[in-house]
């Protein structure tokens, strides 16, 4: 209603604006080209092997009636904390103001939309009859609301990826118009969202933790290891973007938010250590048919091992990870290679231990105690990778839409 | 910039640009349509009154007659067979529990058997409702009994415990469906609607009791085996990619018969009745027997018991 000052109305500069960014974020270097064909065909591949899947039954999976959730339920799980670990920059930028990272805060809301689109498609590639899609729809189909955790999971993911859909669109819109951003129109979509990527993991943990004839997901501590366990795979995967973004565009003013990063992940990655201790402590010192499932996991059981190397693996890489992040050469610029490298290995460590360390194990042994292994199928992998490139190209569009605004931010 | 006029190169330049752009978005798309072909098959194996179905529980008469009719006529289609699939209510004043007597059950698996072939299983998987676990006398721990045992039955030092689904009275897998496509009926049965099943296994996960089974697969049955005698909620033929369970056998339970596993055992071990029936038999066996429920602790309040002499 105060848009008089506008000499333009939205209804012809929005469109404009969207064909903008469009165009930038397609504009770009070779390295920028040949990186957006390989997502592409890696994306063509998953999708064939999605429609395959789709066609000839789930059968192309390896999942069983004992293991009924496998590689798309875990990779599902990691990414909603990779949407929700975005949040670590939004709590300094905006309830710290801290300068720097409010700069640069919309990397890791971009992130959150693309790792949210992620966990919609995972979802979509687990369910046996994509086709009824709509009976999950609220109004047209038949909502169990709130009784169903996974009602609730639908409405707080979809919620998350429109509050930030909002934010960003607001600032880049705002950015296009050569506007201030009026912050009564973002500010208090960015505290929602605050708490809105707190519930998005506890109610994907309340999935899981809600289920009785589940000991091994039956914890309180399920929702809490999660959170941590976000809050270190989110700032890990923003902080290798923000070398990446230096590198590449020379976007300045991102060391200091990486080193607040850093310093986040420096605890975050301890706490989670030290819940995942504590869990095992109860599990083995208690002992019992509960501890089954752990034991499968770390030792294997009546010589089934599957796990075994997976869990070990993200051990030692967590680990490790804590450790180089607690020397305090890591803040550097000069030990920008070990950043990488202990970001990495934080993030494939709760990869495995969230992903298939935490799915797994819940269906192994099975409810009636049958000790049935699973190792996710080619066309799993396929259709895993083929989603994980498609996150990557939002994300990679997003970020090129958004540099305008990283390189020279409105104060 | 906006503003200020282009000079002639530069809009040459830019649609030329715009136009390899649009070239390769129009590539990429051609080729994400090729990618996903195969879910044309697919999409012929749906139906658009399949595709509109609505929930069971909201058909009108007229509605469910007709879903029935096209389903029957699906089957003739594809299996060759006539079938006649009914649609069969709870009966009013009926609650429905079984018990199994585990004195008695000697593991021998006719139950295992009937159930695949009353309620038209896969063939290929050699499916069932029912699982037995072979469990070493001297405890209740499941994990020390085995579901994949072999040899002459009974063994001396061996009880035998069948599982199925307890239909229970405060079932996880009802709460956890995000689209209420189960549900328990007045008579205590857990039912699925096979055409409103997303197939997200949630209740799967959410079972204690392995009850609940996914289709995997189109089910295989050849026609000669098929039993024609079906229910919309129980052993007709499933869709692929749904969830099915143990429905008590309601399409001859519902008529006043009893389920198949347990006119297939040759023990006597299976008790099924209306516990609201203060004269039946179930009834006494569960006030004067030793009776056991198992993972009674999570309180899924089964409407299935186990008793000894």
């Amino acid at each position: 209603m105060s848009n008089t000052a506008t000499t333009e109305s939205h209804i012809s500069s929005y469109p404009k604006f969207i064909g903008r960014s469009l165009w930038l974020a397609t504009e770009g270097s070779f390295g920028f080209y040949a990186w957006m064909t390989m997502l592409t065909a890696i994306f063509l591949v998953g999708a064939n092997a999605w429609a395959n899947q789709v066609a000839g039954g789930m059968v192309g999976t390896n999942m069983t009636d004992q293991v009924s959730w496998g590689l798309y339920i875990a990779n599902f799980t990691f990414m909603v904390g990779l949407a929700a670990g975005g949040v670590m920059m939004v709590i300094p930028a905006y309830l710290y103001h801290d300068r720097k990272m409010h700069d640069v805060v919309i990397i890791g809301e971009l992130l959150a939309v693309a790792a949210i689109v992620m966990c919609l498609m995972f979802v979509v590639a687990d369910l046996g009859r994509p086709d009824r899609f709509w009976h999950l729809i609220p109004g047209i189909g038949k909502f169990n609301f709130p009784i169903s955790m996974l009602t609730w999971d639908v409405i707080v993911l979809n919620g998350y990826l429109v509050l930030n859909l909002h934010i960003c669109g607001y600032l880049l819109y705002m950015r296009f118009l050569g506007r201030r951003p009026n912050p009564v129109w973002y500010v208090p979509f960015v505290m929602v969202s605050i708490v809105w990527a707190i519930s998005i993991h506890t109610v994907t943990a309340f999935l899981y933790c809600g289920l009785g004839g589940r000991p091994f997901w039956n914890t309180a501590l399920l929702a809490p290891r999660f959170l941590a366990s976000a809050f270190v795979s989110g700032p890990a995967f923003i902080i290798v973007s923000m070398i990446l973004i230096k590198r590449l565009t020379g976007v300045i003013g991102l060391d200091q938010p990486i080193a607040t990063l850093t310093k986040i992940i420096r605890v975050t990655i301890l706490i989670n250590l030290l819940m995942v201790a504590s869990e095992l402590f109860t599990e083995f010192y208690t002992g019992g048919s509960h501890v089954s499932a752990a034991k499968y996991l770390f030792f294997g059981l009546h010589g089934k091992t599957a796990l075994v190397p997976w869990t070990w693996t993200a051990i030692g890489l967590n680990i490790t990870a804590a450790l180089l992040f607690l020397w305090s050469g890591i803040l550097s610029e000069r030990w920008r290679p070990l950043l990488i490298t202990a970001c990495a290995m934080a993030f494939v460590g709760t990869w495995i231990e969230k992903g298939m360390g935490l799915i797994i194990p819940g269906f192994i042994p099975s409810t009636l105690h049958e000790i049935v292994e699973y190792v996710p199928s080619q066309l799993e992998w396929k259709v895993t990778v083929g989603i994980w490139a498609f996150g990557l190209m939002i994300f990679t569009i997003a970020i090129k839409t958004a540099l305008p605004t990283l390189k020279r931010p409105i104060h | 910039m906006e503003t200020s006029k282009p000079s002639l190169p530069i809009v040459e330049n830019f649609s030329r640009r715009a136009a390899v752009k649009g070239g390769f978005a129009t590539l990429g798309a051609a080729a994400f349509v090729a990618a996903v072909s195969p879910l044309r098959q697919a999409a012929k194996n749906t139906t658009a009154a399949e595709f509109m179905q609505q929930h069971y529980t909201e058909l009108s008469p007229e509605q469910k007659s007709d879903v029935i009719a096209r389903l029957e006529t699906e089957a003739k289609e594809k299996h060759g067979v006539d079938v006649h699939i009914s649609d069969d209510r709870p009966i009013p004043g009926t609650k429905f529990v079984y018990a199994i007597n585990l004195s008695v059950c000697n593991g021998n698996g006719k139950c295992v058997e009937a159930c695949h072939k009353e309620n038209n299983h896969d063939r290929t998987t050699n499916q069932s409702y029912i699982r037995v676990i072979e469990m070493p006398k001297g405890t209740m721990d499941m994990e020390q009994g085995s579901t994949t045992y072999t040899g002459a039955v009974p063994k001396d030092d061996k009880f035998y415990l069948p599982v199925q689904c307890q239909q229970c009275d405060e079932p996880p897998c009802v709460d956890v469906c995000p689209v209420k496509a189960t549900w328990k009926e007045e008579d205590g049965i857990v039912v699925v609607d096979y055409n409103w099943c997303i197939g997200c296994r949630y209740c799967e996960a959410a079972c204690p009791y392995h009850a609940r089974r996914f289709n995997w697969k189109e089910p295989e049955v050849p026609a000669e085996e098929i039993n024609p005698d079906q229910g919309y909620l129980s052993n007709r033929v499933r869709p692929v990619g749904v969830v099915e369970k143990c429905t008590y056998c309601l399409h001859r339970t519902r008529k006043g018969k009893l389920p198949a596993c347990l006119e297939a055992c040759p023990t006597g071990a299976r008790v099924f009745g209306n516990i609201l029936d203060k004269d039946s038999n179930i009834r006494w066996i569960l006030e004067n027997k030793r009776v056991y429920i198992l993972k009674e602790e999570l309180g899924t309040k089964p409407a299935f018991f186990y008793y000894f002499d």
